[in-house]
């Protein structure tokens, strides 16, 4: 018989984690922000996040602010990186997001001065990467000379 | 091999064409409105577009790609399959049920178990190609439509409403990304000059997540209703957004805001109406 074979259609692929209890965080997941449209899937990806993690509405819509911001610049500045999602828990057993927006761009030459608001390098505001410091609670950027760009920001709950 | 085939096409292409629209009713469980008819149109256009095909020479894998006839013969039909709603597993498989009505013409000649190996092999390579470009044009098919609907959302979803005398207003609806700003842009402007508006209410109580960017395309889009001599309100200004957009540090000081709709009309025909007896000023700044 020529014709082809069985089409398996995982449509029962294993259970997924309940998420009521919140015991088992979800595995981290990664996307690529490589066209305009990325932006859109990161910022619904992550939307839909911090309401999993249980963030109320103004925290959700400062992480996924912040997101837009730091996967904007990875894409416009780092020409096309990743946004990972993590979900961490700290010592007092609090609940948190974490992002992790990395590219291979061209770096960022003075970390103080991107900082600063108002700066930009391109035709933005430049209150991206400092606006998205004030919107989380933990923010650190790991960068360089044509080393590419790493960001890692974190938001917890309140309990 | 070719000859063979060629052969079996020339003198049972009937008998393979009226075989294969069998096969395609059998697996039809596709809800479509293709009938039979149409389906034994498209079989006999194929299997004449395959005898060319097989004689002009180039490698097996290749024919299909190759041949003009042929090609355009499998991309019609996965097109006009895609068009219909059926799914590319059943568009490929309608095209891949050909190998078995070939084969069987091929049987019918000779009995020899090599010989119908080599033929199996020989077709299988001919039309796994018609099956994967079956594939590929039917998805190109479906993206087409996602492309067209995703411009007609964009239009759409961007309305410029007359809410009071010389008044207009803007309800955004999602992002606002650049390729909307200047929908949005030039709808607006274009009704200002229209309607002879005074005031321009954008509305962006749609709009889920307000960045700099998005920040940036709205003060644009107010400088350039400011250059018509008209004034803009932002409404819709939620909780969360105005505390984002503080904390993000931009400043729409400069720009009259308002937390709702209904505010936003009341302040622009403040406007309209203009400095009051008193020389009061309004909200106009």
């Amino acid at each position: 018989m020529a014709l082809p074979g069985e089409f398996t259609l995982a449509s029962r692929g294993p259970k997924k984690p309940s998420r009521t209890d919140g015991r088992r965080p979800p595995a981290p997941a990664s996307y690529p922000v490589r066209t305009e449209e990325d932006l859109l899937t990161v910022r619904h990806a992550v939307r839909a996040a911090t309401v999993e993690v249980g963030f109320g509405l103004v925290d959700q819509t400062r992480v996924v602010t912040a997101a837009s911001e730091l996967a904007r610049n990875a894409y416009v500045h780092g020409g096309g990186g990743t946004v990972t999602l993590e979900y961490p828990r700290d010592p007092r057993g609090r609940r948190g997001l974490r992002l992790v927006v990395k590219d291979e761009g061209p770096g960022i030459a003075d970390l103080d001065a991107a900082l600063t608001d108002g700066f930009t390098t391109g035709s933005g505001l430049g209150h991206g990467l400092g606006g998205a410091r004030r919107l989380m609670d933990e923010f650190s950027v790991r960068t360089g000379p044509g080393e590419g760009t790493e960001v890692v920001v974190t938001r917890w709950t309140v309990r | 091999m070719r000859e063979r085939l060629t052969r079996a096409l020339h003198e049972r292409g009937d008998e393979i064409a009226d075989r294969w629209v069998e096969l395609q009713m059998e697996q039809a469980l596709l809800d479509t409105d293709i009938g039979e008819a149409e389906l034994r149109e498209e079989a006999d256009a194929l299997i004449e577009a395959l005898v060319p095909g097989l004689q002009s020479g180039v490698p097996v894998d290749r024919v299909v790609t190759s041949s003009p006839g042929l090609h355009e013969a499998v991309v019609g039909l996965s097109m006009r399959r895609a068009r219909a709603g059926a799914t590319p597993t059943a568009t490929s498989l309608a095209v891949l049920a050909l190998k078995e009505a070939l084969l069987k013409a091929v049987q019918r000649d000779t009995r020899d178990a090599e010989e119908l190996f080599a033929s199996a092999v020989f077709m299988n390579r001919l039309l796994d190609v018609a099956g994967a470009l079956s594939f590929e044009t039917y998805v190109d098919g479906r993206e087409e439509i996602i492309r067209r609907q995703s411009q007609q959302l964009m239009e759409q979803s961007t309305p410029v409403v007359r809410l009071w005398r010389q008044v207009l207003a803007v309800p955004l609806i999602g992002t606002l990304d650049t390729a909307r700003t200047q929908v949005v842009m030039e709808n607006l402007l274009q009704a200002i000059q229209d309607h002879e508006a005074l005031v321009a209410i954008i509305d962006i109580t749609g709009v889920p997540t307000v960045d700099t960017a998005v920040a940036q395309h709205l003060m644009q889009t107010v400088n350039a209703v400011r250059l018509m001599g008209a004034d803009c309100v932002i409404s819709g200004v939620r909780p969360s957004i105005a505390q984002t957009i503080a904390q993000l540090g931009i400043d729409l000081s400069t720009i009259l805001t308002r937390a709702t709709l209904a505010d936003a009309l009341a302040a622009a025909i403040k406007l309209i109406d203009g400095p009051g007896p008193d020389g009061d000023e309004g909200d106009g700044r």
